[in-house]
């Protein structure tokens, strides 16, 4: 995460040839929508600080450790989702309708969005870039273990592969298996064990 | 409409690349060209059927070659010159020269955090009951509308098992009948459908594999 924020209030005192195309657009778009009264940068500041520092993937690993550790958590999230997460004060943007899913020795779970990159922000954050790349979108639907092979990820044959494409607005969180030899940890040092990758499907723990 | 944003089963890509210890974001014009499209989407001049039609329905080879959040700006920009909220001219400047419109609301940093909690639900009451029940067999129209839609190619005309009903949502497909709003809302059941991936792709692909995609209830029909 880059804990920078951008000045947009000193565009002029950079030396303008240093700037890429998309840059000098997006700020002439900034200025522009500033200037209209459609936007106000303070919020602009403000969106972006929170997906830089409180929106992000410990907030599915506090789910997912939860449920992990509490066995009526656990059927609460897998039966309502979106209810069992709000109780953890996470809600709203691409997290509305949420379904988790459990990963499990007969069935792992990968999700994608074929269409565009559909992704639980409220768990997650904002997707990586693979997430939204074509190959993952087009080839994830197709070939699941050859994808989850570019992830250094190979699982049996005998444990089957569901891919859940994001094509509505529920967006799904994988259940990750919980490793072995955890049973005495408490739900914090749980969290710590749980990955992005891992919530999406394309890593194990 | 049949855009290359529909990738589902597309092949050429290539392998998805990793990138060790990813930043947030890669620039900081991506930080501001995803707030900025999160903070004009809460003026209520569009709504995120709109904007994701606008983004595919770029041009192929725009889309192709654009790193999502380019996307996102040229998206952005669309929706501003078709509701006569900026003109290319100022685009052109980053300066206004015209008067702006009138906008529902502005977010404002003290109104940013409720709105990003409160999001954009979808589901809406449905008085109907659903058509479909759980377990039961549907096959994916064969449909090719010029407009938006949620229903990727690669499982028309396919026969798969509902798994899930979502309540009533939004369809898509007519919410962006109108550019402004009011919008135009027309509520459907939401089901989960469930293909094995030997319907999708063939006797050759792998049988262990199976391949969801949440469809409005006009997109099925009853298979026998």
């Amino acid at each position: 995460m880059s804990g920078h924020s951008h000045d947009h209030d000193h565009q002029h005192d950079h030396d303008h040839s240093t700037l890429s195309e998309m840059d000098v657009r997006v700020r002439a778009l900034e200025t522009l929508l500033t200037q209209k009264g459609y936007i106000d940068p303070a919020a602009i500041d403000r969106i972006i600080e929170t997906y830089e520092t409180e929106i992000g993937p410990h907030n599915g690993a506090q789910v997912v450790a939860k449920a992990w550790a509490e066995p009526d958590f656990k059927a609460w999230l897998l039966q309502d989702a979106t209810a069992a997460i709000a109780s953890l004060g996470f809600t709203g943007r691409q997290g509305e309708h949420m379904v988790a899913v459990e990963n499990t020795a007969e069935q792992h779970n990968m999700v994608v969005c074929t269409l565009c990159s559909c992704y639980p922000w409220t768990v997650l954050g904002l997707p990586p870039v693979w997430y939204k790349s074509a190959a993952y979108r087009s080839r994830t639907v197709l070939e699941p273990r050859k994808v989850l092979a570019d992830f250094g990820v190979a699982l049996p044959q005998s444990t089957r592969i569901r891919v859940w494409d994001s094509t509505a607005e529920v967006r799904y969180l994988v259940l990750p298996k919980r490793p072995t030899g955890t049973e005495n940890l408490s739900q914090t040092e749980l969290a710590a064990l749980v990955t992005r990758d891992a919530m999406i499907g394309t890593a194990l723990l | 409409m049949n855009g290359v944003h529909d990738m589902g089963g597309q092949q050429g890509f290539g392998p998805v690349l990793l990138e060790e210890a990813e930043p947030l974001f890669h620039a900081d014009w991506e930080s501001r060209a995803m707030a900025m499209t999160v903070a004009m989407g809460a003026s209520g001049q569009w709504n995120i059927d709109l904007s994701r039609s606008a983004r595919e329905s770029l041009p192929p080879a725009v889309y192709l070659s654009s790193t999502y959040y380019e996307i996102w700006i040229r998206g952005l920009e669309k929706l501003l010159l078709e509701r006569s909220m900026v003109t290319q001219a100022e685009l052109d400047a980053g300066q206004l020269i015209t008067p702006p419109v009138k906008v529902n609301k502005v977010l404002t940093r003290d109104t940013v955090d409720a709105a990003l909690k409160a999001g954009s639900p979808t589901e809406r009451p449905i008085a109907q009951a659903a058509l479909f029940k759980v377990g039961q067999k549907v096959r994916a129209l064969n449909m090719h509308p010029q407009g938006h839609t949620r229903l990727p190619r690669y499982v028309r005309g396919h026969v798969g098992t509902i798994v899930s009903l979502h309540g009533g949502h939004v369809l898509p497909d007519q919410h962006t009948l109108r550019a402004l709003p009011p919008f135009n809302v027309a509520v459907e059941w939401l089901y989960t459908v469930v293909f094995d991936s030997t319907t999708l792709w063939g006797a050759n692909s792998d049988p262990t594999v199976e391949v969801t995609v949440d469809a409005w209830e006009s997109y099925l029909e009853a298979a026998a």
